[in-house]
């Protein structure tokens, strides 16, 4: 990432790093075990609000990118983020804390299973974390659309693009990598095109 | 279920996963179309029932949701050792399992990620990484927004699902406009819902 100021809420300080390897490896183990229903409204809390390692910004960009990569999402955010702080070292630090707690839970928890599986109460419970996880999920979008303020396409822009994705991937139900590829393709040739127009839009 | 797997079929399991890691755009539940498919379907490894409770464990479990093919892994080899009921043999395949899948499915995909992200790195200053990481940020905020659009979706009567829209509209507002610690919104859902009130 070019060096940057962080913005508010962050305007007092700039970014904070992680201490050591096992600062990262807790601090994505706390993270994970808090992901119910997908870990990155968690990521985003935690390592962007609270831990400041990243900036709205930087967290979106990075987030882009583990999208678009093969593989899954936040195992990919994992390793860009550690490998940012501390190399190749760093990212299997992080990689080792999203997945090792969580992992001899879901083990634990598939053990078992089969005694509490059919009771009225776990599937209750199921069911409402999964409501409050889509509420999660929707306000991580929301409150980054922030982010966009300093985006060199223009907010009218970003949020039409945004729009549109909404439409073809939550109304219409195209494929993502189409959405991807489409949208995302428009998006990234006319920000190459504006970019060249102003080298230096974040002045 | 019992079946046999020589190390053939280990390596075959491997091949088939390692291939659907690099087609995981998306993440790695996109994928589990194609699973199914090979594992109940064509090789018959696994049944219908341990595929969907393997999904359903790993989504209500907190982390990565990836660890659904972990929990594949283990119900294979705990087929492959004679179920539960065999023993040591059984869980110590089971393991095994889980660590040859977790491995093929994440191995050449955070390879081609952490290679790739190193040269855009390495490269941030130049105009199409800009233009990329510029581009995509609108894109993603939408992919967000829309996700949890489709988690709401899935219940879709109003009359008896009301009460999990507002609690979803609750979250919302709560986690966009308060500090309030994310574990007591996910608490407060579970005991609403274990309660029976969503």
């Amino acid at each position: 990432m070019p060096p940057r100021q962080p913005t508010a809420p962050h305007a007092d300080s700039g970014p904070l790093v992680p201490r050591s390897r096992s600062d990262l490896f807790l601090s994505f183990t706390w993270l994970a075990l808090q992901g119910f229903g997908g870990v990155l409204a968690i990521v985003q809390r935690e390592l962007v609000e609270k831990k400041r390692w990243l900036t709205r910004e930087q967290f979106l960009e990075d987030w882009a990118v583990a999208q678009i990569m093969p593989g899954p999402n936040v195992v990919n955010l994992s390793l860009m983020i550690g490998d940012r702080f501390f190399g190749l070292s760093g990212a299997l630090a992080a990689l080792a804390g999203m997945l090792a707690a969580p992992l001899c839970l879901v083990l634990l928890m598939a053990a078992l299973y089969g005694s509490v599986a059919d009771t009225a109460a776990a599937q209750g419970a199921l069911r409402g974390m999964g409501a409050v996880a889509a509420g999660l999920v929707t306000a991580t979008g929301i409150k980054l659309i922030a982010a966009l303020d300093k985006n060199a396409l223009g907010l009218a822009t970003c949020i039409a693009l945004a729009a549109l994705t909404f439409v073809a991937i939550a109304l219409l139900r195209w494929p993502l990598i189409w959405v991807l590829l489409g949208i995302g393709g428009v998006a990234c040739l006319w920000a190459y095109r504006v970019l060249g127009r102003q080298p230096e839009p974040r002045s | 279920m019992t079946i046999t797997l020589t190390p053939g079929d280990w390596l075959a399991l491997c091949q088939h996963l390692a291939s659907l890691s690099l087609l995981a755009v998306g993440g790695a539940i996109t994928t589990a179309p194609d699973m199914h498919r090979y594992l109940v379907g064509q090789q018959g490894w696994l049944t219908d029932a341990q595929f969907t409770s393997s999904i359903a464990i790993s989504q209500a479990a907190p982390g990565p949701n990836v660890l659904f093919v972990a929990l594949l892994g283990w119900n294979l080899g705990l087929n492959a050792g004679g179920g539960p009921a065999a023993g040591w043999p059984a869980w110590g395949l089971a393991l095994m399992g889980v660590a040859l899948s977790l491995v093929a499915i994440m191995l050449p995909s955070s390879v081609l990620t952490y290679t790739a992200t190193r040269w855009a790195h390495r490269n941030r200053e130049l105009r199409s990484v800009r233009a990329f990481k510029t581009g995509m940020a609108p894109i993603v905020i939408a992919l967000l927004i829309a996700t949890g659009w489709l988690l709401s979706a899935t219940h879709n009567q109003p009359a008896r699902d009301w009460r999990l829209w507002l609690l979803t509209a609750v979250s919302i507002v709560l986690v966009w406009r308060t500090r309030i610690h994310l574990l007591w919104l996910i608490g407060t859902g579970a005991l609403l819902g274990a309660l029976g009130w969503v």
